[in-house]
């Protein structure tokens, strides 16, 4: 483009939405953030009741299942697609644009700030999304679940981590998780524009620890398994 | 005597904006460590003019930190390896003796290579026309202290208006965004009583024009930070944003419908 283009270009781009803007999408990709990360952790929270046999376990399954006379879960399940749907809409044309942004990389770029997360949140995130779909039909639909029982999610459970590569793809997924995370906690605060230097050191550490609690206690859903402690 | 150090160069020659590009080798001999950096491309330039080639183009002009223009790429890091530091305040005391150092210019779709280690940053210059100033006429100097503000923001402005437009955070970026040089300019005025009135505009329109220019978007890695040579905090990227979250909500479409005169 042309000098004289460019000027137009950027006339014109002042009359298109906030969805056009860069820090539009960014703010899109950090509101529909904050909806997943709350959702991965509440899921955390509520399957912790793994722990306390199957009566609770699916007790639970059952009260998800027909809260709001059974719509409430449909509601939770539209508002996380849409989640999803924005997420990677965003995250896909940002990317598209950064790649733009330097078509001729350099010999020898030294990273100095930003972290193996930060770097490699674009393959967390794919990662994150296959796992995702194979963890709906293990545990959620059970087309690739050998034993799936619609009514006895307990089992489901135990006898789905009880084949070790299964197990395997879910804590490499949860590290994913991890990467994933502990950027994207951090960074949703840095896009809505949440920093003072009083908080910015609470900032990181809110990430690391959600981190660590959600993809710690994650993991040792199929460690238990594995090692028998839950049977 | 301090001993004097043997370089090779690895530098990308570039003849215009539309050949390609390609590194070549240059022997850099018997510089002495208390050169400047760029003064030891004169000296290679030297040579190379002496024996009847093309000297290296690189973009210089105070050489002494403040103008912002000696923009290069050194050993992968926007104005080499030390921060807080352009790359004419760069002294050949911060390298070795038998040191190879790989020269790029700028790499990003908006600074288009001009010749070799020189880009165009032009698209810096037309962010600034659609809003980086304030619209009042200045007239004489009031009395100090006429219009209250407070010692903190003053400072915070100042600490915004620090930045050069160098490119080095656009360069140092993975994405090539312009974030932190365009949050630096929407907050070294917006935290001042006279940046108020367009304070919402500038942002929308500043942001508009750096996407029309193809600058990449931000991904909060923080490389810009620390290869900003005037220390400019990524406090200012999350000041922008909130502005321009709260721009977007409230702007209004402005009418065609005239005052008095």
């Amino acid at each position: 483009m042309s000098v004289a283009e460019k000027s137009i270009a950027g006339a014109e781009a002042r009359g298109h939405g906030f969805l056009a803007s860069s820090v539009g999408r960014k703010v899109v990709m950090a509101a529909s953030g904050i909806m997943l990360f709350g959702f991965v952790t509440v899921h955390m929270l509520g399957n912790t009741q793994a722990y306390m046999g199957a009566e609770a376990f699916n007790g639970y399954a059952k009260f998800l299942h027909t809260m709001v006379h059974g719509d409430g879960i449909w509601v939770f399940r539209a508002v996380l697609l849409v989640a999803v749907g924005l997420h990677i809409w965003a995250a896909t044309t940002l990317t598209l644009d950064n790649n733009a942004a330097r078509p001729v990389g350099y010999r020898a770029q030294q990273n100095v700030a930003s972290t193996w997360s930060s770097r490699t949140m674009r393959w967390s995130g794919v990662i994150l999304a296959a796992f995702i779909v194979y963890h709906l039909l293990h545990l959620t639909l059970g087309t690739v679940h050998p034993a799936f029982n619609h009514d006895n999610p307990y089992a489901n459970f135990v006898s789905g981590f009880k084949v070790p590569a299964v197990a395997g793809f879910y804590i490499v997924a949860q590290l994913c998780l991890g990467l994933h995370m502990w950027h994207g906690v951090w960074s949703f605060t840095q896009s809505l524009g949440w920093s003072h230097p009083r908080y910015d050191g609470l900032r990181r550490n809110f990430a690391t620890g959600l981190t660590v609690l959600v993809v710690g206690v994650n993991i040792s859903y199929p460690i238990a398994v594995l090692t028998g402690f839950i049977r | 005597m301090t001993k004097h150090l043997n370089l090779t160069l690895h530098v990308w020659r570039q003849k215009n904006a539309k050949c390609d590009g390609k590194f070549v080798e240059y022997p850099a001999a018997d510089i002495s460590p208390d050169m400047s950096f760029l003064e030891m491309l004169d000296v290679v330039n030297e040579g190379l003019i002496r024996k009847g080639e093309e000297p290296i183009t690189f973009d210089h002009d105070c050489r002494e930190g403040i103008c912002g223009t000696c923009s290069m790429v050194i050993n992968g890091r926007p104005h080499g390896p030390k921060e807080r530091t352009t790359t004419c305040q760069l002294h050949m005391r911060s390298f070795n003796d038998g040191d190879s150092i790989t020269l790029e210019p700028w790499r990003a779709e908006a600074f288009p290579v001009i010749k070799d280690l020189m880009v165009d940053r032009g698209a810096f210059d037309r962010i600034i026309a659609v809003g980086g100033f304030i619209s009042v006429p200045t007239g004489s100097p009031q009395d100090a202290n006429a219009l209250p503000i407070p010692k903190q923001n003053a400072e915070l402005s100042m600490d915004a208006a620090a930045c050069i437009g160098c490119g080095a955070c656009v360069a140092a970026c993975p994405n090539a965004s312009a974030m932190l040089f365009l949050s630096a300019k929407v907050s070294h005025l917006g935290l001042l009583p006279q940046g108020q009135p367009e304070r919402y505009t500038r942002v929308r329109d500043m942001v508009a024009q750096m996407d029309a220019e193809q600058f990449g978007t931000c991904t909060n890695h923080g490389e810009c930070e620390i290869a900003c040579p005037k220390g400019i905090k990524m406090e200012n990227i999350a000041r922008m944003n909130r502005d321009f979250i709260k721009a977007s909500l409230t702007y209004r479409v402005v009418s065609g419908g005239g005052g008095a005169g």
